[in-house]
């Protein structure tokens, strides 16, 4: 637990200190806000229209669903956002000890993989909730103008948690096969985007397979967080996901 | 305190390092030889538990490195051959943080970092980044993360590469200096550092070990004949003649041309000196005298005749 502690401590000590920290999550909110001024600015467009035409037609005006027009987008165009950047917060990981042998510091002293390994991850997620916090603020906004319903929310926010960590922890994992940052970055973004898109080949193929495939699917398991779904098999899929790659 | 039994390291076919054996006791001071790519890291590899043996055992402080390595871990420095920093930690932040995965008590840790910076002389840098450091300090900083957790073992490969002459002295003062607390293992490819730190030596050549011993008993080992160089002011092939009748002389030749004096080499056999003898014949004989000295066979010859020996059978 120490060393665990230890190793943790130095990581987030080093996104911090140097730019990638401030860089990552400022872009990555300034993304995030871009997206959100138009999906809100379009909910609130189509509110409008649907108002006049209940007014023409006298009619009650049909009331829009905050949760399912506007958020749901927005959380679906976050996880997007965390597959660009979070390859790029964990390349260094473990490249960047084996470039400048530092590793063999890492690997001869009384730290065992797992707990350098966990230590790291640990750093990793703790820098993807501070990007999500920073989303807050927009959802917030979205309370002191509207009323949303807060269980969805909560539930998008646990599924882009368990999504940013898969990506992270398979992340880890190529980060530790090559010197090489650039590699890493590459290698993690596209087997994170096979897996994203492995859902759409389902429709093409035999329904089993089809079924098998769309399981397996990153983004699949996402659709129900968002619409406030809390289903145990989803979290446990991405468990099993995180598992899978820091245990690699 | 390190007793490696027949360890051998492949890569792919290739053997990096084949039946090593040797010993080291508490406290000594032992330098590791060897020309480029003869098995030094990879020897010093996997004593730290960094790289496994294909094959052979390896024991520090009486722990299997294989079997108990995280108790060997705690037990060893290590000094790779680029020194493990983060670039972008400061001296003190650094040194804090290696003391922290090596396992020193927390109450210790400031007390242990202060002395590791004084014990290289780097307190005066310790609140700056390591990246804006110079290549000397670097490598400083680098002793002082394999002194933090006083280690009964230090394992340095190549301590001193990279270093101004200046630096290089400083730096084996310090290493003499931890001797007797600590055993030391050193690697280097230049000769005169093995001569001026090290008491006993380990000849390594193509991943084999061919020859270990005191320094002094290297040379003199692997020194055939005592030679000597003797200058006089007398005509060269009657000195010659004189001096190979004497008892014990084995070969007599002359050394260089043009010199003013007649210079001989004057080899004789090891058991025997015939220092006295000649300087009585000298003296005899009414030559001027200008110089009799003892020559040493020095470490650098003995590393070229192992070395290459190796290589003529190898071919």
């Amino acid at each position: 637990m120490k060393n665990f502690l230890a190793i943790f401590q130095r990581e987030t000590k080093s996104y911090f200190s140097s730019p990638i920290a401030y860089v990552v999550i400022g872009l990555f909110l300034v993304l995030a806000g871009i997206f959100y001024y138009l999906i809100i600015s379009n909910f609130v467009q189509m509110c409008m229209r649907v108002d006049m035409m209940a007014q023409q037609y006298r009619q009650m005006p049909q009331k829009m669903n905050v949760n399912l027009m506007a958020i749901r987008p927005i959380m679906h165009n976050l996880s997007l956002f965390a597959l660009f950047f979070l390859p790029l917060v964990t390349m260094r990981l473990y490249s960047d000890e084996k470039r400048t042998g530092t590793i063999e510091l890492l690997m001869t002293s009384p730290v065992s993989n797992w707990q350098a390994i966990m230590g790291k991850f640990a750093a990793a997620g703790a820098l993807f909730v501070l990007m999500l916090a920073g989303t807050f603020i927009y959802i917030i906004f979205i309370f002191l103008y509207g009323n949303p319903e807060l269980g969805p929310i909560l539930t998008g926010y646990l599924g882009l948690l368990l999504i940013g960590l898969s990506y992270i922890s398979f992340g880890l994992f190529f980060s530790t096969l090559t010197e090489s940052q650039i590699i890493a970055a590459v290698s993690t973004f596209v087997f994170i985007l096979v897996f994203w898109a492995i859902g759409w080949i389902s429709g093409i193929v035999s329904p089993t397979l089809g079924n098998l495939l769309s399981n397996f699917s990153l983004i699949e398991h996402f659709d129900d967080f968002a619409k406030g779904v809390l289903d145990t098999k989803h979290i446990v899929y991405y468990l099993s996901f995180i598992f899978m790659g820091l245990f690699l | 305190m390190i007793d490696v039994q027949q360890v051998s390291r492949y890569f792919g076919d290739i053997a990096a390092v084949k039946d090593v054996s040797f010993q080291v006791e508490k406290g000594e001071i032992v330098g590791f030889l060897g020309p480029n790519a003869a098995g030094k890291t990879t020897t010093m590899r996997i004593l730290t538990t960094y790289l496994p043996a294909s094959s052979g055992t390896a024991k520090v402080a009486g722990f299997d490195v294989h079997e108990e390595s995280m108790q060997v871990r705690k037990r060893i420095g290590y000094l790779p051959e680029n020194p493990p920093l983060y670039q972008d930690m400061r001296v003190c932040d650094y040194l804090d943080f290696v003391a922290k995965i090596k396992g020193v008590d927390p109450n210790d840790r400031k007390k242990a970092v202060q002395e590791a910076m004084g014990k290289v002389a780097i307190d005066n840098v310790s609140k700056r980044v390591i990246r804006h450091l110079s290549k000397g300090y670097k490598q400083r900083v680098g002793i002082a993360q394999a002194l933090v957790h006083n280690p009964d073992v230090l394992i340095l490969d190549e301590p001193t590469i990279g270093l101004d002459p200046n630096q290089i002295i400083e730096v084996r003062e310090l290493i003499k200096s931890l001797a007797g607390n600590h055993t030391i293992i050193l690697s280097t490819h230049t000769l005169p550092e093995v001569s001026m730190t090290c008491e006993r030596v380990i000849i390594i050549n193509k991943g084999k070990v061919v020859a270990k011993d005191t320094t002094e008993g290297l040379t003199q080992k692997h020194s055939g004949a005592r030679r000597l160089t003797v200058v006089v002011d007398a005509p060269l092939e009657d000195v010659r003649k004189k001096i190979s009748a004497l008892e014990g002389v084995e070969k007599v030749e002359k050394a260089g041309n043009g010199a003013e004096y007649t210079t001989l080499f004057v080899d004789s056999s090891k058991s025997l000196d015939i220092r006295p003898q000649l300087a009585k014949l000298i003296v005899a004989q009414n030559w001027p005298l200008y110089e009799i000295k003892a020559e040493d066979v020095s470490l650098e010859d003995v590393f070229l005749q192992l070395t290459t020996n190796e290589e003529g059978e190898a071919s």
